[in-house]
């Protein structure tokens, strides 16, 4: 599989680096060139510098050929417009989008992004190990 | 009308003083807390502390009630963003984004946004006024960056006439934004050829203004 990871933290990282070793044809996009880093060793995809947001950096990324598109950079709005130009402009088949915001996250989910919401994740787990049965409760929170 | 402004730059700022002028209903929403301290001061309680692309935020701004909600931060995407939250959460009238990346204006329509404004049309807008006969006009001086737009007026003597782009020695600081050709306007890139009767928009470091005078025109 051809993926384009946007935004080389922890995370973009680390995905990046077991797409590679599984043999996927893997490139990473970071503003920052120090980010490259966190990459394994091993790691034998591209890295482009550059913002996610703009097309031609996406498009010099290979975005054409892409199968999956991988948004996790720290920023919310960020994420959410690379992801938009990935698939309304470029029609990437899977779309992933890490949003940090509940609020947000359900918002475009609605709007039909792949969306990951680390703020609700990691709530539903810690309160499965506090209260236990984490079907106890819903942990969305009508905010508006 | 009730006018919600999210980015309290430059932009921002200017924007709120002159619709408040106008007697429009205004909300300033700025994320900044020591520039919400020092415009509270200037304009009253028309300043609200947040971050415009949260519901929460535009929850209490009354987004759902807003006619028009105005995002010109200095960043595309949280202008983006701003502007989706207030249609999808708060079916928000009239959403009009501040488009810093020209190139983000069809996506921003396709995505939503009604209105986008972005330096390209405004330049083109100041192209489109009668400009006086002169091969070298200032346009603008854009003050914080120290930078100048300038137009110029191609004639057969010009050391660039029928030049391509890539061809030319601009000076470091200079960019060529755009090519009024007759009705055309045209967004060149190395391989466009600049032809006698071309207007030429360039940007500019102000240092930079008078080289770049004397490569274009004949004085």
């Amino acid at each position: 599989m051809n993926v384009i990871i946007v935004g080389c933290g922890r995370v973009g990282a680390r995905v990046a680096s077991i797409l590679s070793h599984n043999g996927h044809d893997v490139t990473v996009i970071d503003t920052n060139p120090a980010a490259f880093r966190r990459l394994a060793k091993e790691y034998r995809g591209d890295t482009i510098i550059g913002t996610g947001i703009d097309e031609d950096v996406l498009r010099s990324a290979g975005i054409a050929q892409a199968d999956a598109f991988v948004a996790v950079t720290n920023g919310d709005n960020r994420n959410i417009m690379a992801s938009q130009v990935a698939r309304n402009i470029f029609d990437v088949p899977e779309v992933v989008c890490r949003i940090y915001d509940p609020v947000r996250e359900d918002t475009y989910r609605r709007l039909g992004l792949s969306t990951v919401c680390p703020t609700t994740t990691m709530s539903a787990i810690i309160l499965d190990h506090v209260i236990g049965g984490g079907d106890s409760m819903n942990p969305r929170t009508e905010e508006s | 009308m009730y006018i919600i402004v999210v980015g309290g730059g430059k932009v921002g700022y200017y924007l709120t003083k002159t619709l408040l002028n106008e007697g429009h209903e205004v909300l300033l929403i700025e994320r900044d807390p020591d520039k919400v301290a020092v415009y509270a001061e200037r304009f009253g309680s028309v300043i609200l502390h947040g971050d415009g692309a949260e519901a929460a935020t535009l929850a209490v701004a009354g987004a759902a009630r807003a006619d028009v909600i105005i995002a010109v931060t200095g960043e595309d995407e949280d202008n983006l963003v701003v502007c989706q939250m207030a249609k999808q959460k708060f079916h928000t009238k009239r959403t009009i984004a501040r488009v810093n990346n020209p190139k983000n204006e069809q996506l921003f329509r396709l995505l939503g946004v009604d209105v986008t404004v972005s330096q390209t049309n405004h330049i083109l807008h100041l192209i489109e006024q009668a400009i006086p006969e002169r091969p070298f006009i200032h346009l603008l001086s854009l003050r914080h960056a120290d930078l100048a737009i300038i137009e110029a007026t191609i004639s057969e003597k010009s050391p660039v006439a029928n030049q391509a782009i890539e061809d030319i020695e601009l000076p470091v600081a200079c960019v060529i934004a755009a090519i009024a050709r007759g009705p055309e306007m045209i967004v060149p890139n190395g391989e466009t050829v600049i032809a006698p009767g071309d207007e030429i928009i360039a940007v500019t470091h102000r240092d930079q203004e008078d080289e770049l005078r004397r490569l274009l025109v004949v004085e």
